[in-house]
């Protein structure tokens, strides 16, 4: 196994060993290497001001994601490159057509956010395609500016202009395609430093080695929860296992209607895979975290935690999605509602770990979701209504549906389905089954919001979808495909 | 002299008026700009972490903090019987304010003692292993709990002017309601830092995000027991402030300065986002009550206001910030016969500072709310009730503090708006919308700002500057304003270019340090532009005039025959590079450097009568806001904004934008998601951004227009005419807030006023639609 960190910071090469593998990649650059443009905000991926941009091979091709630098272990480096803003003006001294367009629009006043802002607008530049109001919205979700009010910025994002091919530096994208090839790190890593083991196997058949040897590991995909563990409560991890260098782990697959979800898929690329199929589960993607955190964070990962308010598992759950898990060479299969035993508890053995999801896309059409939360982007979910409920001659033929942030896990409204199945798709059958749903659901007071206005939305929320589906002609959404603030001309125009 | 800039063809490059982008704006996109925690650590740095009480009142019984001191990598430990000088960090001598818990803690989330360690880890781990034991008394936690048990961080207040309780009684239309308005946290980007490196004779230099290096001076000295002489502050840039960098900045520095002088090391103190949000003040939250009285025509005829606003444990700032929420309850609004009382409640909470508006924007909440109830009740269009109320004509120009308004223009604000933004014509198409919407609802409103600009504690309205020019024309520029984004320093040195005629790349913006201007007053209060702009013009005028006198006198021509033009001087037919005149001067022993003072004139107030003119003048805007409203969740939507503000003559009208859009975005934020919530225990639940929430790039408004007002000019003699603009367009958000409780209104046909508190969350908008649902069916 190999023992070193290999990776590229700018266009420089970087290998490293004998570090606390759990050091973000945040106090690398500022400690370490005294790279002190890359700030610290909030140290839980919420603010942006750390974000930087890793290059990565995908299929052969370089590509740029925005991140957070804030919760990511300095091990995920391996195999990439780093850029961070010291790298991007030119050899002359000159600034990047971001940087420049930044300063022309007045993008910046205290300036603290701004390193990160320019991080995210470079990631989006090198998406290349023609940039709304959307896009530059939810490229720039996840970086707060308390300052300007954000209209400067999204100025700039419009004027900065494609990505501009870089002849030499770090921002040579042929260069570092070749020279991260040239990394070689396809053996398995495994450091050790400070206290912490730490292992990123790179096939299925390690993964399950290492798991068995250490059934009491932490698991960790994209860390936008395990990293807080190490930010906020000051937790000592050992030993780490990485799933993120799993080839296998990446599949994304659709055959015979059913998607594969590999443990190991970000937010962001399942996203594309489900674009087409479940637009409603597109939305509610795009408003999970940020782009950042969607960069980095799985849907594995925020299955296996067990969150009462992550926002895949209710959709998921309507879907009748199930789990693959794996414990060496024995795999079982189960449906994720069964998954969550309690606020805490999974079914999940001490050796065993998520090794992908599978969605059945035969409802995925009809899926509704419905995220309420204080605020529109990158925010935590106060309650989630996912609802999977076929009509057929005016009579519930089905109805599966799912809740989240009503109870201490992601959970059924089973009461509230029983209410609707067989009878006519009407107000008064909605109305018993908004009844029901307090059978369903005692849900807590909290920061987010009360018991009484959760019991409320959640029934709410089945009325909406009732009303979507019974005159959808009627406008019941404000943000996302049809909404009110989305539709391209000012509201009083 | 005039005014207006040299007339010559050549202009110089970054006079006033010119729209120069920040001055640090190339840096900032670079990572090149340095914040506090990017200067290089001195060798051997320590960081230093405060442990906090898990109580929120509860009397010490012991702490033991040998384990502690004792872990590894610990340098030193401090607690309140560690402190040399005074333990305490108020910032109006109140004596309230401990650096560390002495006997008992006063709110949970205090620092009961702090620990320098050889890194930040080292730090947090050892400040787990005290001994504490913390007997609980109970705790006051709200407004309505210290109101109760008649618990006040200072005594109440008054303003009065004619017969309040007669007008009322009398009118022909009474109402009494009373609102709700949330606190704020200041969400700077850059959580409080200080950096401590110490010197010889116990002398330390604190480099301290703050807005009043002054302050936080005399604060690290009177801990340490030091004269002020013995401690310098320095700061280039904040990653934000305001107002939360006021007096949240000292206690920081002064842990950080103990720790070096305690060990001869340099030590670092840098809150984390959690840290912060726990142990530092925000926004007061309020109360307000109110009953007026009015006629048909919905004019007010008397009003009652009575607030209370949680102060938190100590005093800090709350005096004078909650004064200031008095001075606004009357916004653009003539109110006759009429009292304002407030109450400084002392709450077992964190304890609350200024943030940008400094009360101003509550006292606008209330007033603007007792508009929109006398509309609802009389069935008028909240803008028409606006009209009818403000101020003008005869007899209709005094507040009530006595003061004479000389400079009202928001009547032309508001009209020019609602014309260019088709105020009328909108709200025709929405309540066509909302008549064929049954889920969404659309809602618009207007409100115009007016906002006090001064120190109310009048003796802060000064400042001081100090100007170098060297022999090779190149100019160090420094004064007592202190640069938080905001672009005081660009707008300054614009100022100085402008009076020597010289461009501004020749001009070194420096950083703000105690020791080179003193005894300087906060950057605060909107006034970092007005003050520091004149005293560095005061500055610049004393060596030009020292300039002037020389070349009259070397070149044998009249001083009236000397100008500076444009990177040149003349005298007479001799005509010389601004640089040669300067080398000339020195090298006849001219003085090239001065130091420049300002006090605003005009002001005086007194505070027992609650009569006087607090403020040199006003600044003034309006803003529309559209919004919609799910009547299903509660969740809302800024749809478009427009925005017309008064800065008087602008100096440098990009700037200013930014200030208005940025105020505006925040003060919406303040009034729609952002809300502190504490448990039962007194236990901030909300103390990061996953779950306060400030508004992110998709809240501002598709739609979203702001115009400087052409035709401002300030009639008071400001610098260059300009108007402060750091505060009062926060308050042009107080428009979204009218917009969500017309969305609401919408549901009674607009008859009925909207019971919203603030913010105005999901869930009290959904509160709202239910509440006034259940009385259109009972009306």
């Amino acid at each position: 196994m190999r023992n070193e960190i290999r990776f590229l910071l700018g266009d420089e090469e970087r290998r490293i060993s004998g570090v606390d593998p759990t050091m973000t990649v945040l106090n690398y650059l500022r400690r370490e290497e005294r790279l002190t443009g890359t700030k610290e905000g909030c140290a839980e991926g919420d603010c942006g001001a750390c974000t930087v941009v890793l290059g990565a091979l995908e299929g052969g091709a370089l590509r740029y994601r925005a991140v957070n630098a804030c919760i990511q272990f300095l091990p995920s480096l391996d195999g990439k490159q780093l850029l961070t803003v010291e790298h991007l003006k030119g050899k002359d001294g000159a600034l990047h057509p971001v940087q420049r367009a930044m300063v022309e629009a007045h993008g910046s006043q205290c300036g603290f956010c701004t390193p990160g802002l320019v991080m995210s607008m470079l990631a989006l530049q090198a998406e290349g395609d023609t940039l709304d109001r959307g896009r530059i919205d939810d490229a720039l979700a996840g970086n707060l500016c308390r300052c300007t009010g954000y209209g400067p910025i999204i100025e700039a994002a419009r004027k900065m202009g494609p990505l501009s091919s870089a002849e030499g530096g770090p921002l040579d994208r042929v260069d570092a395609a070749s020279r991260l090839a040239a990394l070689d790190t396809a053996e398995t890593l495994a450091l050790e430093a400070s206290g912490t083991r730490y292992f990123a196997p790179t096939s299925l058949a390690e993964l399950a080695a290492l798991t068995s040897e250490h059934p009491d590991a932490c698991l960790v995909a994209g860390a936008t929860d395990v990293g807080l563990w190490v930010t906020k409560q000051h937790r000592r991890l050992d030993p780490v296992i990485s799933v993120g260098a799993v080839a296998e782990l990446k599949r994304l697959s659709v055959s015979d209607g059913m998607l594969e979800i590999g443990a190991g898929v970000t937010y962001e690329d399942a996203l594309a895979a489900i674009a087409g199929r479940a637009p409603d589960l597109a939305e509610l993607m795009r408003r999970i975290g940020s782009r950042q955190i969607r960069n980095a964070g799985t849907i594995g990962g925020n299955i296996a935690n067990g969150s009462p308010i992550g926002d895949m598992p209710p959709a998921l759950i309507a879907l009748g999605a199930t789990l693959v898990l794996r414990s060496g060479e024995t795999v079982r299969e189960i449906p994720l509602e069964e998954f969550f035993i309690a606020y805490g508890k999974q079914d999940r053995a001490p050796g065993e770990f998520l090794e992908a999801v599978l969605v059945p896309l035969t409802d995925a059409g009809q899926l509704r979701c419905h995220k309420v939360s204080k605020r529109f982007d990158q925010d935590i979910t106060a309650v989630l209504g996912a609802f999977n409920i076929a009509v057929e001659d005016g009579v519930v033929k089905s109805a599966r549906i799912a809740f989240g942030g009503m109870a201490a896990t992601p959970k059924r409204a089973t009461a509230a389905e029983a209410a609707l199945t067989g009878k006519p798709w009407t107000e008064a059958t909605v109305d018993a089954a908004r009844e029901a749903l307090a059978e369903d659901f005692q849900p807590i007071s909290d920061m987010r919001a009360s018991a009484g206005y959760r019991l409320a939305v959640a029934r709410n929320l089945l009325t909406r979808h009732f009303i979507e589906t019974t005159v959808p002609e009627t406008a019941t959404r404000l943000v996302g495909p049809g909404g009110l603030a989305r539709s391209g001309e000012p509201a009083h125009a | 002299m005039p005014d207006s800039p040299a007339t010559s063809g050549a202009r110089i490059r970054g006079g006033v008026r010119e729209p120069l982008p920040h001055d640090s704006g190339a840096k900032h996109v670079s990572g090149e700009a340095l914040y506090i925690d990017d200067i290089p650590e001195p060798q051997g740095c320590l960081h230093v972490v405060a442990a906090m009480s898990k109580l929120a009142h509860g009397r010490i019984i012991r702490l033991d903090v040998s384990a502690v001191a004792a872990a590894p990598g610990v340098a030193c430990v401090l607690t309140a019987g560690d402190i040399p000088g005074l333990n305490d960090v108020s910032p109006t001598g109140t004596n309230d304010d401990p650096c560390l818990a002495d006997g008992v803690v006063h709110f949970l989330g205090q620092p009961l003692f702090a620990v320098a360690a050889e890194s930040i880890e080292a730090a947090r781990t050892a400040a787990t292993l005290a001994e504490v034991e913390i007997e609980p008394l109970e705790p006051i936690l709200t407004i309505e709990n210290a109101m109760a048990k008649g618990s006040f961080v200072l005594d109440p207040h008054t303003m009065r002017r004619g017969e309040p309780e007669q007008a009322v009684a009398g009118a022909p239309r009474r109402l009494k309601g009373r609102i709700e308005i949330g606190g704020q946290d200041h969400f700077y980007l850059e959580g409080q830092v200080s950096l401590a490196i110490p010197g010889e004779d116990g002398d330390v230099l604190v480099h301290c995000s703050t807005q009043h290096p002054s302050e936080v001076q005399h604060n690290v000295a009177k801990v340490l027991g030091r004269p002020d002489n013995a401690v310098t502050v320095e700061v280039r840039r904040m990653g934000g402030g305001f107002g939360g960098k006021e007096t949240q900045a000292s206690q920081w520095a002064a842990l950080a300065a103990l720790a070096a002088i305690r060990t001869g090391r340099a030590a670092k103190m840098r809150l984390d986002r959690d840290d912060d949000m726990i142990m530092t003040g925000k926004r007061h939250d309020f109360i307000a009550d109110y009953d007026v009285g009015f006629t048909e025509d919905g004019v007010i005829q008397g009003l009652n206001i009575e607030m209370a606003a949680r102060c938190g444990f100590s005093a800090d700032l709350s005096g004078a910030i909650v004064d200031r929420a008095m001075f606004h309850a009357d916004n653009c609004y003539y109110l006759d016969n009429v009292e304002i009382t407030a109450h400084r409640c002392r709450t077992n909470t964190v304890s609350n500072t200024a943030f940008r508006g400094f009360g101003g924007p509550q006292g606008m909440v209330v007033i603007e709310r007792v508009i929109e109830a006398i509309a609802r009740e009389r069935g008028l269009d909240p803008l028409e009730v606006r009209r009818r109320n403000l101020y003008g004509g005869t007899g209709r120009n005094l507040t009530p503090y006595f003061m004479t308004v000389e400079d009202n223009v928001a009547d032309q604000l508001i009209e020019e708006l609602a014309r260019d933004a088709r105020y009328t014509e909108r709200r025709a198409e929405i309540a066509a919308f909302n008549a064929d919407n049954p889920v969404l609802k659309r809602g618009i409103a207007l409100t115009p700002v007016k906002f006090g600009i001064s120190f109310t504690t009048t003796f802060l309205n000064q400042a001081g500057a100090l100007i170098h020019v060297y022999t090779d024309g190149s100019v160090h520029l420094n004064h007592g304003g202190t640069e938080m984004g905001q672009g005081l320093f660009i707008k300054v040195a614009q100022v100085v270019a402008e009076e020597f005629q010289i461009d501004l790349e020749r001009i070194k913006i420096s950083a703000t340090n105690t020791a080179k201007v003193p005894n300087t007053s906060a950057t605060a209060a909107s006034s970092g532009s007005d003050m520091n702009g004149m005293a560095a013009r005061a500055a610049a005028r004393t060596i030009k005039r020292r300039l002037t006198d020389f070349a009259a006198e070397h070149f044998k021509v009249s001083a009236g025959e000397v100008a500076f033009e444009a990177n040149r001087v003349r005298a007479g037919t001799h005509e010389m590079s601004f640089a040669e005149l300067v080398k000339l001067a020195y090298l006849n022993r001219i003085q090239l450097s001065a130091t420049g003072f300002y006090r605003t004139p005009k002001i005086h107030y007194d505070r027992q009568t609650a009569s006087g003119r607090p403020f040199y003048y006003f600044a003034y805007g309006a803003a529309i806001s559209e919004v919609a409203i799910d009547t299903l969740t509660g969740e809302s939507k800024v749809l478009a904004v427009d925005i017309l503000h008064d800065v008087g003559k602008s100096l440098n009208p990009v700037i200013d934008l930014g200030q208005v859009e940025g105020g505006f975005i925040q003060g919406m934020g303040w009034l729609t998601t952002e809300e502190l919530w504490w448990d039962k225990q007194g236990r901030l639940a909300t103390h990061a951004p996953s779950t306060y929430k400030i508004p992110a790039c998709s809240d501002r408004p598709e739609a979203f227009t702001v115009r400087l007002w052409e035709r401002g000019e300030n009639t008071e003699e400001t610098i260059h005419r300009s108007k402060a603009v750091g505060e009062p367009p926060l308050m042009l958000a107080i428009s979204v807030a009218h917009a969500i409780s017309d969305a609401v209104s919408s549901l009674s046909g607009g008859k009925l006023l909207a019971d919203l508190d603030m913010p105005a969350t999901p869930e009290r908008i959904l509160a709202a639609v239910e509440d006034m649902k259940a009385r259109e069916a009972a009306r």
